[in-house]
């Protein structure tokens, strides 16, 4: 027999043996209702029983929270939990997908979401999104913070778009490293550079809520310090909803923090709490890195 | 030691096996190389047999005449479009060639001194008049384009000359006498590039099915591009995935396999028969040639779409672009190198296309060089295959020679595809 089947064959085993071994896998008992506190006063989204289906696969079950204004909120759990289909569903990027259906009750300031009442051009342009990976358009540095303001008619006047885009890369922390070639391609430029550039891009628009999926997932450990600096600064005038593996990146940057497991809502919490006494086993396993 | 034995053994057999995997690699290596080798000689073969025996088209024997140009022989007073309807400028040549040479008296004689020169020869002494009116009255030598049995003669070896059959005792002697004193010679085949077809080959041109071409290639590169990127846009962007888009979809590339006279046929039903489109003309090539080009850039499209990322189309749908914006800004500069590319290669594809053409009677004689998309016209592909068609053998080089103008064209226009797709690529 070939050396190598052999081989695989004992890798197939050996992780078959760690399955069994693994807690996600195991049918455990969810809370009635979310542990914590998931629920503020005045919220800037408030976000009630919601489900989310793809086809007939259900990956939301009856998640309640709120998130406060200029409030860091780290969404955190295993991979397949449900924490980037939650967050897309907060400015309807799920929309794009054919299959995915949604249902319950999600507000920004008080106005429904998914209301018809809510242009979906203008809900995205107040809340904005950053991607896991990197994606500047293909465009120069100028263009890609310029494209927002432009699109949305915000900036008209030349010098007008020139202060917007300056003042985004400033607060972005970019403008010193790029002021000299905005108009180089901003796919030209490093990937924690690139994802600052989509930050800026995100709020150059000037939006009331970022949501970040995973910014740093591909990112170095210098760029990623850079950027969780940059979370704490925009906290400051943005509300921000962050879907993080890293669970030191969720302790860094947030103030609350949310535990998803296989689309329900565990627990939620202050970050603090939450990392050092948690009150479910499931947050437990996982930020004790039992699984995940 | 048990482990050791079985790791030496372990080794000894990757060793036996890398060999194995090595020869493997050489001998696939081998094989690929000797299609390559393959592709390449036949296409020298193809290339050498098409330009060794279309050269010899592009010069043509020119006979060097005394011609005055009389008024009473031409039989007019001045130069008028109507006077010049009526002139005998046949006369003219006859004329020259009896004071070249005098002794030949015989009206059979004669009859064949004067088929030394092309019979259409005086349309281009009319021609040089009609641009230089001042000429009338006065005498100049002029080059006249040599019978095609002459320039056959004047073309071929000495054995070959022996045993011409198409050339009397008399008239070899006349030639030998002209060539000898410099009068008969080889000059550029200028009526190949400005005349449309005749059906005499030294008078014989291409002109005619360049324009043609030009004109059916202009109709449709107009409806195709636009018709073909607006269907792979939607299919791509808009269209929802479900059955029916599934059936589209297996329908296009169906489409692209059918041989192409079907379309032809087609062509002829509805164009022709239904809608009383005139026949053989570029218009109705366009629109024929226009299904035929449709799957390839519709397919070719719709590939550069996909390979558009999506994380560009998040990225922008993010910042609230609408579907619409998101396509015009993003992903068609992005799809457009593609696009294009695929484009030229369905009208490199559609410029070769003879069968589809014929159906709608593309193949006519047209001597004419088209004025318009509603002239009946004839197009290169089909031009070759008229002139493959003619019995006569000083087609066989005008055959080639159009197969070189052909293929100078698909070159030019593949070349045109990679250029525009490097200058065009953006990377991301």
């Amino acid at each position: 027999m070939d050396t190598a089947l052999q081989y695989n064959q004992a890798a197939r085993r050996a992780s078959a043996d760690a399955d069994s071994e693994n807690p996600m896998l195991e049918e455990r008992a969810y809370p009635e209702e979310t542990i914590g506190e998931p629920l503020v006063d005045n919220p800037k989204m408030s976000i009630r029983n919601v489900d989310v289906f793809y086809d007939r696969d259900q990956a939301i079950n009856n998640v309640s929270l709120d998130i406060g204004r200029n409030e860091v909120v780290a969404l955190i759990g295993p991979s397949g939990c449900g924490k980037t289909t939650f967050l897309r569903a907060l400015n309807r990027m799920n929309d794009i997908i054919d299959t995915c259906r949604i249902r319950g009750e999600l507000r920004l300031d008080d106005e429904d979401i998914y209301g018809s009442a809510m242009d979906v051009v203008e809900l995205r342009a107040r809340v904005g999104m950053v991607f896991q990976k990197p994606n500047p358009f293909p465009k120069s540095i100028y263009e890609n913070v310029a494209y927002g303001p432009r699109l949305h008619g915000m900036a008209e006047k030349r010098h007008e778009l020139d202060d917007v885009v300056e003042s985004s890369l400033r607060k972005a922390g970019l403008w010193d490293e790029v002021k000299d070639r905005l108009q180089q391609s901003g796919t030209g430029l490093s990937g924690g550079q690139q994802q600052r550039l989509c930050i800026a891009r995100s709020i150059a628009v000037n939006p009331e809520v970022v949501l970040m999926d995973e910014p740093c997932s591909a990112l170095d450990p210098i760029a990623t310090v850079k950027i969780e600096e940059l979370i704490a600064e925009l906290s400051q005038s943005y509300t921000i909803v962050i879907v993080t593996h890293s669970m030191q990146q969720a302790a860094r940057v947030s103030h609350r923090t949310a535990y998803f497991h296989l689309g329900h809502l565990i627990e939620m919490n202050e970050t603090n709490k939450i990392f050092t006494a948690p009150d479910h086993r499931l947050t437990e396993d996982y930020i004790t890195g039992r699984f995940g | 030691m048990a482990t050791d034995r079985n790791e030496q053994a372990g080794a000894s057999r990757l060793r036996r096996g890398l060999q194995k995997r090595y020869r493997r690699e050489r001998r696939f290596r081998g094989y690929g190389l000797t299609a390559i080798m393959l592709g390449l000689i036949a296409l020298l073969v193809l290339f050498g047999d098409i330009i060794g025996k279309g050269l010899p088209a592009f010069q043509q024997t020119h006979i060097q005449l005394e011609i005055s140009w009389d008024r009473e022989v031409l039989g007019i007073n001045q130069v008028s479009e109507a006077e010049l309807k009526q002139a005998n400028f046949d006369a003219l040549i006859k004329q020259a060639l009896r004071e070249r040479f005098p002794g030949v008296d015989a009206r059979r004689q004669q009859h064949q001194l004067f088929k030394l020169v092309s019979s259409e020869a005086g349309y281009n002494l009319r021609e040089r008049l009609q641009t230089d009116p001042e000429l009338l009255g006065s005498t100049e030598t002029v080059a006249l384009v040599a019978n095609s049995t002459v320039d056959m003669y004047m073309k071929s070896d000495a054995e070959a000359r022996a045993d011409d059959r198409q050339i009397t005792e008399v008239q070899r002697q006349w030639i030998n006498e002209l060539r000898d004193s410099g009068e008969l010679g080889f000059g550029l085949n200028t009526s190949f590039f400005t005349q449309g077809d005749s059906r005499n080959a030294e008078q014989a041109g291409m002109l005619g099915a360049l324009v043609g071409s030009f004109y059916t290639m202009v109709v449709t590169l107009l409806l195709s591009f636009p018709i073909g990127v607006a269907a792979a846009i939607y299919l791509e962007e808009f269209a929802p995935k479900n059955r029916l888009t599934e059936i589209i979809e297996v329908n296009i590339n169906n489409l692209a396999a059918v041989p192409s006279i079907i379309f032809g046929l087609l062509g002829l039903a509805v164009f022709i028969n239904f809608f009383g489109l005139p026949r053989s003309v570029p218009l109705v090539g366009g629109l024929v040639l226009t299904l035929m080009a449709l799957p390839t850039i519709i397919i070719s499209a719709r590939s550069a779409i996909k390979a558009v990322p999506p994380s560009i189309r998040e990225a922008a749908l993010g910042m609230g672009a609408s579907r619409m914006q998101v396509v015009l800004h993003h992903v068609l500069p992005l799809a457009l190198p593609g696009m294009l590319t695929g484009t030229i290669i369905a009208m490199a594809q559609a410029l070769g296309e003879t069968a589809p053409l014929l159906m709608i009677g593309m193949v006519a004689f047209i001597a004419d060089v088209p004025q318009g998309f509603t002239d009946s016209a004839t197009v290169l592909p089909v031009q070759v295959y008229l002139w493959s068609n003619t019995p006569e053998e000083s087609y066989v080089a005008l055959t080639s020679a159009a197969i070189m103008v052909l293929l100078a064209f698909l070159i030019g226009m593949n070349t045109l595809a990679v250029v525009l797709r490097k200058k065009l690529e953006q990377r991301w």
